[in-house]
């Protein structure tokens, strides 16, 4: 096996893999977004939940079918968001995209990104930026949906 | 893994005339198998299409001066010998931009005839509420939307045969949702996807019984097995230059001379009419009545000098190594654990090709597994949703061989493919 092969598929994201965090569609959603993958049916469905004081997302549930790389991206997307302002969580899913856009230039930050920093080995995969960057996709989507009040 | 008998074949020397296949892949050699998505090109192809650039490149069927006249002759060999290498006639061929176009090219030129345009001759064509038109479970989608959408436009409605739990489907089947209401089949001639060859002459023979039109999605029969439209009377069929050695941006419409004749041009413009007034035109026969507007005449040429290459390797031989190929692939596959093979079962008649879902392991990973040694492969849908939305799959991983393919190619992925379900300890 390739050091980039090992690089991509990496533990902790084989553990997401198979063993995804926070999977499963909750209520009540203050938003949800629904992406899909065209080229290969991917297809996940994210619903962001609010703290009571409705200024910051509480967690996010998901779910979803498609490779292991955006399995995993969407568990440690979910392991995430946890406490942060809306503004935060755009700002975040900023910094993963220029990290999966710098074929692997970019290690990401781990105090911002936390564990999704396992993904930048996957940003030399030109095709498998698409598979990571999903989940994140419906998340900033998601966002854009809650009410301004938010 | 399964040990099966070493092939033995007079056209595994063919490599060398492929200048990409020396590449390597990920510190590999270059394993290929992907020639049911794009074929690799030969030099004798490279080399027409530049020698034609270099030395006789002009417009065709326009002008009057020797480039001109050059390039019409040989734009118009390159037809002869595309015609004579499918069993048609030389009218019978009208490029286009590909199969999917070619196919669309159909559909709207029955679109245009339903609403009345090519008059009395196209009346026949005109389609409407209550027509039905025809196609299987199991197509691709460039076979599959032009007729949905034709069905919109008409007001005719889509039936489909369904295929069964390996993705055939059966005469059965299809004699079950044709009738008297039938317009049209269309049908892939082989799968892309599970390597069924169709029986061609049976659904053509009770597509007369009906008065329906048929049209051949030709893709992956036309570049691997020999043909003649003319023996498998189909009326309409297509097929792309770039799965057979040949450019891309290129594909064929064949029609039955008198229907092409019939019809009313799907698209309009320079180069395709006799007379044009300002209130309207008059429009050439088949094949230019097809061909409006610049022509890709350095494809076409390149693309003769395709079907002359595989000509000369002969397609029962080419077939022949690939069945062999195709037998190799599927007992090798049968013996890995925890594979799924999609489409025809041991004993059948199968292309070149062999679809499988690696149990637990989505089919994008199996394929980055596999290109890290430098296995190419296909994966996903395969441009066929339906299909996998029927066994149940989002993706599959397809593994196709071509002519220049050898037993080794084959073992080298085998060997890959048995090792997938370890890596990702599934």
């Amino acid at each position: 096996m390739s050091d980039e092969l090992q690089d991509l598929y990496r533990e902790t994201i084989m553990d997401h893999a198979r063993a995804p965090h926070h999977f499963g569609l909750r209520e009540p959603a203050a938003a949800e977004s629904h992406q899909l993958n065209p080229t290969c049916g991917d297809e996940v469905t994210v619903r962001l939940h609010l703290s009571p004081s409705g200024d910051r997302v509480e967690s996010l549930s998901w779910e979803g079918h498609g490779c292991a790389i955006s399995q995993a991206s969407a568990s440690l997307l979910s392991d995430l968001v946890h406490d942060l302002e809306p503004a935060e969580l755009t700002e975040r899913i900023g910094l993963f995209r220029d990290m999966m856009r710098s074929r692997g230039e970019i290690a990401g930050d781990d105090e911002l990104l936390g564990d999704a920093v396992v993904l930048s080995g996957a940003s030399r995969y030109l095709a498998r930026v698409k598979c990571a960057m999903l989940s994140w996709v419906a998340v900033e989507d998601a966002l854009a949906k809650l009410p301004q009040a938010a | 893994m399964i040990l099966v008998a070493p092939v033995t074949t007079p056209l595994a020397d063919l490599r060398a005339d492929f200048p990409l296949l020396d590449r390597s892949v990920n510190g590999h050699p270059l394993v290929y198998l992907d020639s049911a998505a794009t074929a690799q090109r030969p030099n004798v192809v490279l080399e027409a299409e530049q020698d034609f650039l270099e030395r006789r490149n002009a417009a065709v069927h326009r002008g009057a001066h020797t480039l001109a006249a050059e390039a019409t002759e040989e734009f118009e060999q390159a037809r002869e010998a595309v015609a004579r290498f499918v069993g048609a006639d030389v009218d019978e061929i009208a490029w286009q931009s590909g199969a999917t176009d070619a196919l669309n090219t159909i559909a709207f030129a029955l679109g245009a005839a339903s609403l009345g345009r090519g008059g009395e001759a196209a009346r026949r064509f005109a389609l409407g509420p209550g027509d039905e038109l025809v196609v299987t479970e199991a197509e691709h989608h460039a076979n599959l939307i032009p007729w949905q959408e034709l069905a919109a436009r008409t007001g005719a409605a889509l039936r489909y045969v369904p295929v069964d739990d390996d993705g055939l489907w059966t005469l059965d089947a299809l004699r079950a949702v044709v009738t008297e209401r039938t317009r049209l089949i269309a049908f892939a001639h082989v799968s892309n996807v599970t390597g069924f060859v169709a029986p061609v002459s049976e659904v053509v023979a009770l597509a007369a019984s009906v008065g329906a039109l048929t049209v051949l999605d030709a893709c992956q029969s036309a570049p691997h097995r020999p043909l003649d439209l003319h023996a498998l009377g189909v009326d309409f069929a297509a097929f792309s230059a770039h799965k057979m050695l040949g450019p891309n941006g290129l594909g064929v419409l064949y029609g039955r001379r008198e229907l092409l004749n019939a019809l009313p041009p799907a698209r309009t413009g320079g180069s395709m009419i006799t007379t044009v007034t300002m209130e309207g035109a008059e429009f050439l026969p088949a094949p230019q009545r097809f061909e409006a507007g610049t022509q890709p005449v350095s494809q076409a040429v390149a693309f003769g000098a395709a079907v002359g290459y595989l000509t000369d390797a002969g397609m029962a031989a080419v077939h022949a190594h690939e069945e062999e190929l195709a037998q190799r692939l599927y007992e090798g596959l049968s013996g890995i654990p925890g594979l799924r093979l999609i489409g025809p079962g041991a004993g059948v008649e199968r292309a070149g090709l062999v679809s499988f879902d690696v149990e637990g392991v989505h089919a994008h990973d199996a394929g980055q597994y596999l290109d890290d040694r430098g296995i190419a492969v296909r994966v996903g849908h395969h441009c066929a949703q339906p299909l996998h939305r029927r066994l149940s799959l989002t993706a599959s991983v397809r593994a196709s061989v071509y002519l220049y393919n050898t037993a080794d190619d084959v073992d080298a992925f085998l060997d890959a493919a048995e090792g997938i379900r370890a890596y990702f300890r599934v």
